[in-house]
């Protein structure tokens, strides 16, 4: 399995990447991690005419965190992210889910902006980015524009990224005061793709929980103050919502079963873990 | 900022067990074709090209990596360990490869290599880990012969001696 | 056996093979060198599960830079000949597709270019216009009148059908008190080891022959196989094997057919030719294990004691017969009985032909598929008949004093103590805690569940077990086949070392290592001292057709020949150093590199002496005889062809296993969780006690494997979904628990060493023991493999209630077909609709990524178009047909595509309705896709064709808005296009 042939640039800046996204658009693939696009070059279900290596732009690499926003610059590595002491206190959900991400293997070279470029439907930082209301930063030499994620991820690998954008860097709230996380998922296999996977925060404002693995993205639904009967009500009508399918690995009768209970349960733990 | 042309032969040049090695590499060129055929360094396994079975897998810059999932081009100046920097000398195992073969923790030795360079990773960052922490972390490693048992006891036992070794 | 106590043998020494393994310093095929000028292969393989070739179009590939050749079916079939099919039938069997494809990921093309890279960039080009048929899958399915026949000059899809009996069956069965039931459906997984297929061929032209390097695992049986399809005799087809395979477990006795497609391409193209398969041309063409329905039926005393089995076994075999199949249903043929005192057994045998890959050797090799139906079988009994399930097994298994016991279908098991390995395993198993667990476990509302599996390990096939298929005037015709020989050279060096060289192959069981532990006792060396050679060369080394690695034979068999050998140099040592120390012969002791009377220790030579007067003085020697060198040819005289009354002893060698586990399965999600695993093995005498740990650990996560995690999985059209390893799973170090091995040793009567076989044991256990604890826990009466967490989960969440009103949900998929419906309002009156849908350049523009579009006939077109989801894109032609119209009320489009990665068809009905001001499209549709897409992201499929075909009423709307919007409306639909 050998890719077709491609040109190669490694961007040094910002500028040099965009400069060949703006000429060659949806003929160029952003390379970052490569964990995700490399096998689909292997495979030859992508074939660009260049790749374009982000990983030396030092404006990329970095993670800023000023108090209300944690801000993760494209070329910045999962593991990288995963090794920070203060991530817990930072953004429970996502120290939380990262390690459900790949395997260690593969978490030391892929990024987590590279994750949300590639919208798998069963991927976990999609889906924390979902649940968390966060925003993803793209830009162009002329714009810039920040896209909520429930409007970024449009569909099955699909993403509201136009073909000369870059994604410079996914952005999350930080920890909210008095705002509980919860997080799980459930593979066939330990370090699988999710069949099902739940993100589930609550706040004052109420519970909310996002679904991966069901339908072609991630979907959140909130909850607001329901509980008991209600609650399960609400969560059984979201199950249905998903529209789950059959697939090789369960059946959508399975799918809306772990929605149903594991959504429900993530709701709970969620609300324990408040303040 | 240089443009490499896909049909091009580019200048690769990297550190790897520490030499200086190159050769010239197409953009598509994978590292683990780069490695095994143009350095000649055969000891990294190809097992599946999609970044599962784990047997590719090498250190790259200090953290394991695929290089199954690594373009040649990719470590253009970058620093690069695999399986033949492992031994301390030519006819001496490390203290994991030597507990691998006390416990029998390989038999046809294809998936090997790889399972080495993550545990060598893993012990230098992690010492005194888990079983459970151990078979989480060699959950990224497919082997179809061993059953996996023999691998974790060698890891267990190669941890407790570097923690002598480093106590010593 | 020597004079000596085994110093060596019975000890984990250190292998041999470990320093360059664990060095980066293996040489597996991939990482040696080939002859300058080698080329490098690639293959283009079918998508479709059944098609004719209509056409196919190489001249792109063949001019590409880079590119040598380009050998299609036609190419290769005039430089071979068919494969032999494993039994007489009127079929031919070619390593490549020539005017129809029977499976996903036949080979079709095989083009040779300068580096594997160009050679998949010249594949690409190959254009093949397939005429699809429908396809078969379903064993059964394939039975039933008028379908379609994979092979028409067969002239069915049926094979072979096979029927025995041995005792009175029908009497026993008349005369029981009860008669018990299980029908099962063994699903198919194959082995996967981690190095896949490699071959390195070349053609010879000044001599007419070839010589072929491939990790190759034998039977050898298939060396003439391949020299008569490569249309040279035996001594023109040099096969040679590398120093190191990375696994087998069987797969690897199926690249004989690879041998050959890539002999013809070195012949045509002049030039060596080098082919190393990757992951996904392994997973969905390699081989895989046979598939197989099985209707099992006991007769049975009120004390649970069987009197009579009737089995009917429906096997699956894929598209093609290969050799050796149908061995994987021979090969238990004289263990149908398992470890039973059972005399009266029916047996039918059906073998089916499928589009699926063909099957061939994997770990168990037909074992699993007879003990699942058996043991399912034990346990149903003890539940229907209120018994204890220990005490069902105990009154059936052989008697210990009946060894060697004859079976009714002819197995001699050789030696064992069944019923006192039961007992070890309960007691030093601990059986009685588990109990204990268990009843606590469910005490606390868990589910919880025991099983166990008692299995008889044949291992040294018995060469002529395949002829039971036959009929007695068959056989009677052919000549008899039998025995299992088995080979091994011994040679001594002037300088006192040894080397020795088997005929063996191995793929990592350490076989080196366990030879040299067998010369140094005989010898009385160190293994340090000896040099063990396991690459096997057809031209120059003593092979026979029964050589390889397969069937377990090593221990048993190959380690007897090594002794053997080893022995006759010994003797004729001994006489020549009874010689010169003036002592009878009888004195003699061979220990610590030194020959000594036993009687005067000091009166001793070294060995290294000894041999060097072999060397040296061979006047010296006694009439005739030279001490160099021994190669022994031996064959158990217990292998005998199949009797006239169709009793074969398939098996040289029997251990025994008695396996019983605790499970528990997660309430919500439905998940297994193996809490503990006994398993208690008799392999005959241990050799090196750390590998037969490794083999029954690596056994027994094959095996749960197959039990909970691997499926061969295809659609109900024949895609192939398992096609990388996200989609096929191998257990990881998170799924395989540490099983508790205990062990008794009944050494064989039959084997030179009393050792048996031990890789296969837990293959054909385990999955039974397993499904039996997950159907004590669930208190369901039939349960079949994977046990997947969906379908266990189906046992205990309750029913589904699907909300009021869901009036537009999806129709669920049906047998992995995709299917789908949706609605769009749409400006504009159905008859304007109608009109856009039937005008060539209006439907161009709303097929996403069309780039031209031709009309063929009034509803009928043709398009190119470049499409994808996200970042993967494909090139494809597509026809659409429109048909039942209805003006302008419903209309069935239907479309097929195809491109280099795979293809797809699909079927919609499309209703138009008026309703205020617009049209209601209302659309349903049925679409399969196949090829490369579906095997690597089968789960992404369904996402990716609603995608698609949302985007095609989209651009339908978005259309008709355009047109009422004007201008404006119309550049943006444009610039939206254009993206």
């Amino acid at each position: 399995m050998k890719p077709a042939p491609f040109d190669y640039v490694c961007a040094q800046t910002v500028r040099e990447a965009h400069a060949v996204l703006a000429a060659e658009e949806d003929e160029a693939c952003v390379l970052a991690g490569g964990q995700s696009l490399i096998p689909m070059l292997s495979m030859r279900l992508a074939r660009p005419k260049v790749v374009v290596d982000i990983m030396r732009v030092p404006a990329l690499a970095a993670v800023d965190d000023n108090g209300q926003t944690l801000r993760i610059g494209a070329a910045v590595r999962q593991a990288e992210l995963l090794r920070r002491a203060d991530l817990g206190d930072k953004q429970p959900l996502l120290r939380l889910a990262l390690p459900w991400v790949g395997h260690a293997q593969t978490r030391s070279r892929g990024t987590l902006c590279g994750s949300a470029a590639h919208a798998d439907p069963s991927a976990e930082i999609p889906l924390v980015l979902v649940a968390l209301e966060g925003t993803i930063e793209l830009s162009t030499r002329w714009r810039r524009r920040r896209v909520p994620a429930e409007a970024f991820f449009t569909g099955m690998m699909t993403t509201a990224r136009r073909p000369d954008e870059l994604i410079e860097a996914i952005v999350v709230p930080c920890r909210r005061p008095n705002t509980g996380y919860a997080f799980r998922e459930f593979g066939r296999r330990y370090g699988d793709f999710a069949i099902v996977a739940c993100a589930a925060l609550a706040s004052p404002r109420g519970a909310r929980l996002a679904v991966g693995g069901v339908a072609d993205r991630p979907v959140a639904r909130n909850f607001a103050d329901l509980h008991g009967r209600a609650l399960d009500e609400a969560v059984e009508a979201f199950a249905w919502e998903l529209e789950a399918r059959d697939d090789l690995h369960a059946t959508a009768a399975y799918r809306r079963a772990l929605v149903r209970r594991m959504g429900r349960e993530m709701i709970e733990e969620a609300r324990r873990c408040r303040g | 900022m240089s443009r490499l042309d896909a049909l091009g032969w580019h200048r690769v040049r990297f550190e790897l067990n520490g030499r200086v090695v190159e050769s010239n590499a197409q953009p598509r060129m994978l590292l683990t074709d780069f490695l095994r055929h143009s350095l000649g360094m055969t000891g990294t396994h190809v097992g599946c090209e999609h970044g599962v079975c784990g047997a590719c897998t090498i250190e790259i810059d200090g953290v394991p990596a695929r290089a199954c999932l690594t373009l040649a081009v990719q470590v253009h100046g970058a620093t690069l360990r695999t399986v033949e920097g492992l031994a301390p000398m030519p006819d001496r195992l490390s203290i994991l490869q030597e507990a691998f073969r006390r416990h029998h923790a390989l038999q046809c030795g294809f998936c090997t290599p790889g399972i080495l360079m993550s545990l060598d990773w893993y012990l230098r960052t992690k010492p005194g880990p888990t079983e459970v922490e151990l078979r989480e972390f060699l959950a990224g490693h497919l082997c179809r012969c061993t059953g996996y048992v023999p691998i974790v006891k060698a890891a267990l036992d190669a941890a407790e001696r570097l923690r002598e070794a480093s106590h010593a | 056996m020597g004079g000596q106590s085994a110093a060596w043998l019975g000890q984990s020494v250190a292998r041999v093979e470990d320093a360059a393994l664990l060095t980066g310093a293996g040489r597996f095929i991939d990482d040696l060198g080939v002859r300058p000028g080698t080329l490098h292969a690639a293959i283009l393989r079918s998508p479709h599960a059944h098609a004719l070739i209509r056409a196919m179009n190489v001249d792109g590939a063949r001019r590409a830079h880079g590119v040598a050749m380009v050998l299609t079916g036609e190419d290769v079939k005039a430089v071979t000949a068919s494969l032999i099919v494993g039994i007489k039938v009127p079929m031919e069997c070619w390593p490549i597709a020539v005017d129809r494809v029977r499976y996903v990921g036949e080979p079709v093309a095989v083009v040779v270019a300068e580096s594997r890279y160009v050679a998949e960039d010249a594949v690409d080009l190959i254009a093949v216009d397939y005429n699809p048929l429908p396809a078969i899958i379903d064993p059964l399915a394939a039975l039933a009148p008028g379908t379609p026949l994979l092979h028409p000059e067969l002239g069915s899809n049926l094979a072979s059908d096979r029927s025995f009996r041995y005792g009175d069956p029908e009497r026993a069965f008349a005369q029981a008190p009860r008669r018990i039931t299980v029908s099962v459906r063994y699903p198919r997984n194959s082995c996967t080891p981690i190095e896949t297929y490699g071959i390195v061929a070349e053609y010879d032209r000044g001599e007419d022959a070839y010589d072929v390097l491939a990790n190759f695992q034998g039977p050898f049986s298939l060396h003439p196989v391949m020299a008569r399809a490569l249309k040279v005799p035996g001594n023109r087809f040099r096969l040679r094997t590398p120093p190191d395979s990375g696994g087998s477990f069987g797969v690897k006795q199926g690249l004989f057919p690879y041998v050959v497609l890539i002999g013809a391409a070195a012949r045509v193209t002049g030039r060596p030719v080098k082919w190393i398969e990757d992951r996904l041309e392994h997973l969905c063409a390699s081989v895989s294990a046979t598939n197989r329905i099985t209707r099992l039926e006991a007769a049975v005393g009120l004390d649970g004691r069987v009197a009579a089995l009737a089995f009917d076994q429906l096997e699956d075999v894929g598209a093609h017969l290969r050799a050796p199949e149908p061995a994987t249903l021979y090969r238990m043929h004289g263990n149908l009985t398992g470890a039973y005192d059972i005399r009266h057994l029916a047996v039918r045998n059906r073998v089916v032909l499928t589009n699926k890959t063909p099957t061939g050797l994997n770990r168990g090799f037909g074992g699993p598929q007879v003990y699942y139906p058996l043991e399912r079988l034990m346990q149903r009994i003890a539940v229907e008949l209120a018994l204890d399930p220990i005490e069902v097994i105990r009154r059936n298994l052989v008697a210990s004093e009946a060894f060697p016991y004859r079976t009714a279908s002819g197995g001699l098991l050789d030696s064992g103590d069944y019923a006192g390995t039961v007992e070890l395993a309960l007691r030093d198993g601990r059986f009685a805690d588990l109990k204990a667990r268990r009843d606590q476990a469910r005490a606390e509302g868990r589910i919880y569940g025991i099983g166990m599996a008692a299995v008889v390990e044949p291992s040294v096939s018995n060469m002529g077990y395949l002829t039971t298929v036959l009929t007695v005037e068959e056989r009677q015709r052919l000549g008899p086949k039998n025995g299992a020989h088995a080979t091994a050279t011994v040679r001594l060096d002037p300088s006192g070392t040894v080397s020795v060289a088997i005929a063996s192959a191995p793929q990592g069981q350490g076989h080196r290592t366990v030879a040299a532990q067998i010369v140094a006792d005989t010898l009385g060396l160190s293994p340090r001292e000896i040099r063990v050679v396991t690459e096997i060369d057809t031209a120059k080394d003593a092979w026979s057709i029964a050589s390889g690695n397969y069937s377990s034979r090593f221990a048993p068999a190959v380690g007897g020949a090594v002794l053997l050998a080893a022995t006759r140099l010994r003797d004729r040592l001994s006489r020549l150093a009874a010689a010169q120390l003036n002592v009878p012969i009888g004195d003699i002791e061979f220990a610590a590199a030194r020959v000594h009377s036993r009687s005067n220790p000091e009166n001793a030579l070294a060995f290294s002496r000894l041999t060097a007067a072999s060397h040296w003085a061979p006047a010296t020697m006694l009439e005739g005889e030279q001490a160099i060198s021994e190669t022994v040819f031996w064959t158990p005289p217990e292998l005998s062809p199949p009797s006239d009354a169709d009793t074969i002893n398939s098996s040289l060698c029997h251990g025994f296993i008695f396996d019983f586990c605790g499970v528990e399965i997660d309430r919500v999600t439905g998940s297994l969780r193996i809490d503990t695993y006994v398993t208690a093995h008799d392999c005959g005498r241990i050799l090196h006690p750390g590998m037969v740990a490794g083999q029954i650990t690596g056994g027994f996560a094959h095996a749960l494997g197959a039990a909970i995690y691997e499926e061969y999985a295809y659609t109900a059209d024949g895609s192939f979904l398992a096609g990388t390893f996200a989609d096929y799973l191998l257990p990881t170090s998170m799924e395989v628990v540490e099983p508790i091995i205990l062990h008794t040793q009944s050494p064989s009567p039959f084997t030179p060493l009393g050792s048996k076989g031990v890789g296969e044991g837990n293959a054909m256990s385990t999955p039974v023991c397993v499904a039996n604890a997950v159907a004590d826990a669930l208190g369901v009466t039939a349960i079949d493999l994977p046990l997947s967490p969906a379908k266990l989960a189906a046992f205990l969440h309750p029913v589904e209630v699907e909300p009021a009103g869901r009036g537009d949900a999806a129709p669920q998929g049906h047998g992995r077909a995709l299917r789908g419906a949706g609605q769009v309002a749409i400006p504009g009156e159905p008859q304007e609709i109608w009109t856009m849908l039937l005008d060539a350049d209006v439907l161009g523009g709303l097929i996403p990524g069309c780039q031209r579009i031709d009309r063929k006939s009034p509803t009928q077109f043709r398009a190119e178009v470049l499409v994808g989801v996200g970042p993967v894109k494909g090139r494809y032609r597509v026809d659409i047909a429109l048909s039942d119209l209805d003006p302008p009320h419903a209309v069935t489009l239907t479309g097929s595509a195809i491109g280099a990665l795979g293809f797809a068809r699909g079927t919609g009905r499309i209703l138009l309705a008026q309703t205020r001001g617009a049209t209601r499209l209302q659309y349903e549709y049925t679409a399969h896709i196949g090829g490369k897409l579906a095997a690597v992201a089968a789960r992404l499929l369904d996402g990716a064709a609603r995608l698609l075909i949302g985007q095609f009423f989209s651009a339908l709307r978005h259309r008709r808005k355009g047109r009422s919007l004007g201008l404006v409306g119309r550049l943006q639909a444009v610039l939206r296009r254009r993206r």
